[in-house]
């Protein structure tokens, strides 16, 4: 990061991101009806994945049973279209203010490898709590906040608690 | 009189269109993810360590944006609260979610939505990042059986803040944008004491 930071451009504001997302969000309950997802298609796609490999057992578990559509895995799906836009967006957003940069970011006490171990027990982590929650950050906390749905204010409540706990114990890794 | 929004929902749109207007959506949501700083795993943790409050203000202030967009168009009629996709309210399992994304939020160094945003700004970690939630999503299919249980603990259906505490959906909207200029106001003092004066 610090090597190419003279060429790139500083962050946004808070508040001209946060309008920014904000309008987008809105933007998705006037015309779609609803709201974004960040994890909805990376379940999807796996699902999807698992049923190209072993389709017979990939019908037999529940979790996924919402996918088929008359006997057919369904890919034609708003989240993962939405997905491939959230890359392509974020790609130009890097490019244009001169901070694409191949490489890893990690704290200054773990190696890479720590960090990518790191990386993929995060992710599954989440991965799984997406599942249960129904949803993610973006899903559960973004869409369900704004659209004032109870459950989803629980969900930032148990976020906010178990990101600021988990980091007491997991402070090396960043710091 | 005919609503006229959500348009995918109302006719004026077909499906396709609303797959592909997904898809710049999905755009506008990662350019300014983006622009947040929020493709930079150090960017987005620094959160949880109180050094940088940046996640909660901008997703705080999205949310209080939309919000108010989404208030205003439904006692206008234009656009219908009950027309809206919302997410179920499940106690339990958004209690248990939530604190599991927290957790996995500081180990990982991304969100799902961020990693996307991470890769394409060229971070390998966030690749590995989205492996793993891939690698969740699978555990999460085997093992549903034993997780089944617990899903409909709390299950609630349907309901809004303002539903479940009978009052007007705007003065639930001006507690939230409460708690966002007062959370706010907190992350900024925050962020001076543990940054020190040089901010």
């Amino acid at each position: 990061m610090s090597e190419n930071a003279p060429k790139a451009k500083p962050y946004w504001p808070n508040l001209a991101a946060g309008i920014g997302l904000g309008l987008v969000l809105l933007t998705a309950y006037f015309i779609s009806g609803r709201g974004l997802g960040g994890s909805g298609a990376v379940a999807r796609v796996t699902a999807g994945v698992m049923n190209i490999a072993a389709p017979e057992h990939v019908r037999g578990l529940s979790l996924f049973s919402g996918y088929f559509r008359q006997g057919l895995f369904d890919w034609t799906d708003w989240l993962i279209f939405q997905t491939i836009g959230v890359f392509l967006g974020g790609f130009v957003a890097a490019v244009t203010a001169g901070r694409f940069a191949p490489g890893v970011e990690k704290g200054p006490q773990v190696s890479r490898r720590q960090r990518f171990g790191y990386s993929l027990l995060g992710g599954a982590i989440m991965g799984i709590g997406a599942r249960i929650a129904k949803g993610c950050t973006s899903g559960q906390g973004l869409s369900g906040g704004a659209t004032l749905a109870l459950g989803s204010w629980v969900f930032l409540l148990g976020l906010f608690v178990g990101g600021f706990v988990t980091a007491i114990f997991f402070k090396r890794l960043w710091q | 009189m005919n609503l006229i929004a959500p348009l995918a929902k109302s006719g004026f749109l077909g499906p396709d269109v609303n797959l592909a207007i997904a898809a710049l959506i999905g755009f506008g949501f990662g350019f300014f993810l983006e622009r947040a700083g929020f493709g930079s795993a150090k960017k987005l943790t620094a959160q949880w360590f109180g050094t940088d409050w940046s996640v909660f203000r901008v997703m705080f202030t999205g949310i209080v944006v939309a919000m108010i967009g989404i208030l205003a168009l439904d006692s206008l009629g234009i656009l219908p609260f009950d027309s809206l996709y919302l997410n179920d309210t499940f106690l339990l399992p958004q209690t248990i979610g939530g604190l599991m994304m927290g957790g996995g939020f500081v180990i990982g160094g991304y969100c799902p939505g961020t990693a996307f945003v991470g890769l394409a700004s060229g971070k390998w970690d966030a690749l590995l990042y989205i492996l793993g939630l891939c690698l969740g999503v699978v555990v999460a299919g085997e093992l549903w059986d034993l997780i089944e249980p617990i899903m409909s603990i709390g299950s609630m259906g349907r309901v809004t803040l303002f539903e479940f505490f009978g009052v007007s959906s705007w003065l639930i909207g001006a507690v939230v944008i409460v708690i966002a200029v007062a959370g706010t106001r907190f992350a900024n003092w925050f962020e001076q004491r543990s940054r020190g004066k040089n901010v």
